[in-house]
């Protein structure tokens, strides 16, 4: 048949229903006439004329059906129909409609959500030409993705399966665009291949380019991203060639990148590019030179064409030996896996990817819940309808068409459900991805709901619908209409479970786990609030400056922060001052190497520890509230002429000394073969991430090791607002020039919660849908049963039955249900909470709180949703009913 | 009128596809010509003609136009479609072909054993 021609017929006769059916009407009266005209030349009068026509035409009315039949669209005609019937039952009881469709909404919206989220981070890939051939390089068993600079040009100079290989750190500047006033701006400092590497074009202006680089410093160039170009400069195209200071030096606004490339990581936008080659006027160090610094954040280029990753691999292992032969003292470990850079490696993107995809299953058994829980709703209207239905079937109505009803009834609602979901998930989703989650750091979600979105949420809706509907449409297919016409009620108690049973139990159980889950992630966050990190946050305002970002430098540096901490000092009522060069707990920690004193091969694989290091001043235990275990802090006399010292942590001295009182007084190497003495032992801490096991850490004296990195705790039992404005007053009066943010240490602590709260968050949210569909399920079932068999309860009432054994025959089955799928939920739940362990901080499920919780919650569930029907069971007027039938 | 013969199903469209590929007809002149091009040999209720003028254009087998008739009324004129040709002669041949067996078959003697 020709398609286009039915469709066309369809089509018409759809957009012009009434025309079509206009025209036919003319067609056939016209025939009639010619008919009739022919009759009349034989010498009939007229009006016999025309009587004669119509008898000889035959069934005016049947062939015009025909007719229509045969002009196509009894498809669309009947599906209208259906959708017709299916509005019109839906509209007699809105109750169920409502809560059918909200259930679903809730359910689709939260896939649709999750969905986006994991489409945004996970499965597309950072805007740039070929992502596919996209590699960034990952180091050794831990999986770095740090590399040193020398390493970097190694891997570039010495690679065959590379196009080119580029890098880059991200770091914070003060940006002053000639206002004196400087503002910290997050940056990409880039080596200057970066753009080319990409293969990215300008918005306006230029980029920079590895032919612009003449060694340190020689490169004054930035590239704006467009949206701070947009924000900041307003779209102005003469920005082009403007000199902007950067840490107190000039820098020259080269172009605009266009707008959909906002850098090689996906959840950070910088502000502007900065080529690498000027480090040291960025970060006022200059160690490009060191091949154990690994302060690249990420390496990546594009493979050759025809270059399979295995292949890259393998290459790059063989500069790896090279490297690790001819530096036996900083690379080690000089074996690569390839990764996609978009989510900074797999240190980062794995536990994340693995979470979202736990997210997704479990969204996914939310909707799963959500079916069974519909498809049990429409069963019972399916049943209540039975005798309609067999009545139907009975007059000869085929099978096919009673459960096109059906499924269009199903589809219906699920329609609604996901225009609703949908709806809701768009408004989540915006505040999204405007939402910036810490006020510190340019961390955003990159989600916007693009079309596979909706495809993805339209697919759901069509196949949960397809789904519920399946129930109900296959007990039509079993209906004897003969049966059913015969007995007055469908309802049969049997032992075997009916598939109604079966889908509640399922639903009960994907409940469960979800209230399970959310349990444990509920319970690891209370944990991780109450953990002892090492310092008191509490009272603790904190000053963050980069001193490099004022122009500070050398000696300039150190006589510079000891009168910030004396002025801070004589503020009334601050109790103490302390100085750390990057506070704990705060994106990531520096880290190196120790060795034990007697070793004189100080090589990579000589390594006696690596614990967290950090550069203090001496106050600085006394202001975070840490507890000296034993020995002292540091004094301001311990400086570069005095013996170099330093203080550990418990963990560190069990590690290379055996036990915190064999450490006191001992020696172990630095990197650069320094002998270093253990002064002092403090308490353990957390550092890096609140879910990280103890770990070692150490503390050497500011003078000592220098650092233009500041933070500044101040302790002070004085009202916040208050202190917060005579700290401000008192740093703007030691240099205006300086940019600062201050906040309580609480408020910095955010950052270090953040993973957690949001994973509770959503697992939260998660396990309220998961237990309003266990009630509303159970409720419909209990409801159901109760309401089918009240005639039944009337006579036992009348027979005299007593209330508990009512209250067990109406319940019983319902609870036994419930019973069996809470407990197959939360064996599975416990399984399911491993995924958990790796952002929730001591997320272990063998917790008799997370296991009674869950307990509980189930029964609390079951009782709440059983307790309306159980009243009516109790509350049956044996004569009303009896009277009745 | 009782010597007329009783179609067989599915001759109808085949007959309608013969009497327009002679030249463009409105329903009442399909009838006419169809009469005439059989003798006047077969029995068709007037009106079940239009079903399977619609079921033809529906197929592509006949585009339809309206057009005034020659004592001028108007009518929906029918003509054939490349495909509706096409269809005209394989539904032709397949004819020709099953009348042939079938005329073979019923006028085939007894052969003697």
């Amino acid at each position: 048949m020709n398609f286009l021609a039915y469709l066309r017929s369809v089509s018409s006769k759809f957009l012009h229903h009434s025309r079509t059916a206009g025209e036919m009407e003319d067609e056939l009266c016209s025939h009639v006439q010619l008919r009739a005209d022919d009759l009349e030349s034989t010498g009939m009068s007229r009006a016999e004329a025309e009587r004669r026509a119509r008898i000889e035409f035959g069934g005016f009315e049947r062939y015009r059906e025909e007719s229509h039949h045969a002009l196509g669209g009894s498809f669309i005609e009947t599906l209208l129909n259906d959708v017709r019937i299916s509005y019109r039952k839906l509209r007699k009881s809105p109750g169920f409609t409502l809560v059918a469709s909200l259930t679903l909404a809730l359910a689709i919206g939260a896939n649709a959500v999750v969905f986006a989220v994991l489409n945004g981070l996970i499965l597309r890939p950072i805007n740039v030409p070929r992502p596919a051939s996209l590699y960034g390089l990952e180091r050794g068993s831990y999986k770095a993705v740090n590399h040193s600079y020398p390493d970097y040009l190694d891997f570039r100079n010495r690679n065959r399966t590379f196009e080119d290989l580029a890098a880059y750190n991200l770091t914070s500047v003060g940006l002053d665009t000639g206002s004196g006033d400087p503002v910290g701006s997050w940056i990409m400092e880039t080596t200057p291949n970066y753009f080319d590497a990409l293969g990215i074009q300008p918005y306006l202006g230029r980029l920079f380019h590895a032919s612009d680089d003449h060694g340190p410093n020689s490169v004054p160039y930035i590239v704006l991203t467009h949206a701070f170009w947009h924000s900041h400069f307003h779209d102005d195209p003469g920005v082009v060639g403007r000199v902007v200071q950067l840490n107190k030096h000039p820098f020259t606004i080269l172009g605009v990148a266009p707008p959909d490339f906002r850098g090689t990581i996906l959840f950070v936008f910088p502000d502007f590019w900065v080529p690498l080659t000027n480090q040291e006027q960025v970060e006022g160090v200059y160690d490009l030179n060191e091949r154990g610094k690994r302060n690249l954040l990420m390496v990546f280029g594009h493979l050759k064409p025809g270059v399979t990753p295995a292949q890259a691999v393998a290459d790059l292992n063989s500069v790896g030996a090279y490297l690790e032969a001819n530096y036996p003292k900083d690379d080690s470990q000089m074996y690569f896996t390839l990764t996609r850079p978009g989510l900074a490696g797999d240190w980062f993107g794995g536990p994340l990817r693995q979470f979202l995809s736990g997210l997704m299953l479990l969204a996914g058994l939310i909707l799963l819940a959500a079916c069974a829980n519909l498809g049990n709703l429409f069963a019972a209207r399916a049943a209540d309808r039975s005798r309609e239905i067999s009545l139907r079937l009975a007059l000869g109505s085929s099978r096919l068409r009673v459960v096109r009803t059906l499924f269009t009834e199903a589809l219906m609602i699920s329609a609604l459900g996901a225009v609703v979901g949908l709806w809701g998930s768009i408004v989540i989703l915006r505040g999204l991805s405007t939402w910036q989650p810490l006020p510190t750091a340019p961390l955003t979600i990159p989600i916007s709901p693009d079309a596979k979105v909706y495809f993805f949420a339209l697919l759901l809706a069509l196949a949960s619908g397809l789904v519920f509907g399946a129930v109900p449409a296959m007990q039509t297919f079993r209906t004897n209409p003969y049966e059913l016409v015969k007995s007055s009620s469908g309802y049969r108690t049997g032992r075997r479970m009916t598939v109604r049973e079966v889908l509640l139990v399922v639903q009960i159980a994907i409940c469960a786990v979800l209230v399970t889950s959310s349990f444990v992630a509920v319970r690891g966050l209370v944990r991780s609030l109450h953990a002892n990190l090492g310092f008191e946050p509490r009272n603790a305002m904190l000053v963050e400056t980069a001193l490099s970002m004022a122009g500070y430098s050398g000696d300039a540096v150190p006589a510079m922060q000891k009168r910030m901490i004396d002025t801070l000092q004589a503020i009334p009522g601050v109790q103490s001052v302390g100085l750390v060069d990057r506070l704990p707990l705060y994106y990531g920690a520096n880290y190196t190497n120790i060795f034990s004193d007697k070793t004189s091969d100080l090589r990579p694989s000589n390594v006696a520890a690596r614990p967290t290091m950090y550069l203090i001043s001496p106050e600085y235990f006394q202001a975070a509230g840490t507890s000296l275990l034993s020995g002292r802090a540091f004094t301001w006399h311990d400086d570069t002429s005095a013996p170099r010292v330093a203080v550990i942590n418990r963990q560190l001295a069990r590690k290379i000394f055996g036990s915190v009182s064999a450490a006191l007084g001992g020696y172990f190497k630095l990197e650069n073969v320094t002998r270093v003495q253990v002064v002092g032992i403090v308490e353990d801490g957390k550092y890096e991430t609140l879910a990280e096991e103890p770990r070692a850490a150490m503390f050497l004296p500011i003078l000592q090791s220098p650092s233009t990195q500041t933070a500044l705790v101040i302790r002070s039992e004085r009202d916040q607002q208050e202190i917060a404005a005579a700290i401000k007053r008192t740093v703007t009066g030691l240099d205006s020039g300086l940019p600062i943010t201050l906040r309580s240490w609480n408020q910095e602590l955010e950052s270090a919660l953040f993973a957690s709260r949001m994973a509770t968050l959503s697992l939260g949210v998660l396990g309220i849908l998961g237990a309003m569909l266990a009630v509303t399920g159970i409720f419909g079932m209990a409801a159901y049963s109760v309401s089918k068999r009240l005639r039944e309860f009337g006579i036992r009432v009348a027979l005299g039955a007593k209330r508990a054994e009512l209250l067990h025959t109406a319940m019983g089955r319902a609870l036994k249900l419930l019973a069996f799928g809470s407990a197959a939920g939360l064996f599975l739940g416990i399984l399911a909470t491993k995924v958990l362990a790796y952002i929730v901080y001591q997320a272990t499920p063998n917790d008799p709180m997370v296991l009674g919780g869950a307990v509980l919650a189930m029964s609390l569930l079951g009782l709440l949703a059983t307790w309306i029907p159980a009243r009516r069971a109790l509350n049956v007027d044996p004569n009303l009913l009896l009277r009745e039938a | 009128m009782t010597d007329q013969a009783q179609l067989l199903p599915g001759t109808l469209d085949l007959l309608i596809l013969r009497a327009v590929s002679l030249g463009p007809l409105h329903g009442y002149g399909i009838l006419l010509r169809i009469g005439q091009i059989s003798g006047n040999a077969l029995l068709i209720e007037q009106g079940a003609l239009y079903p399977g003028l619609f079921r033809l254009v529906r197929q592509g087998l006949l585009k339809a136009s309206w057009g005034t008739s020659e004592n001028n009324r108007k009518a929906k004129y029918y003509e054939l479609t490349a495909a509706g040709r096409k269809r005209l002669q394989q539904e032709t041949d397949n004819w020709n072909r099953l009348a042939n067996a079938i005329r073979t078959a019923l006028s085939a003697e007894p052969e003697e054993a």
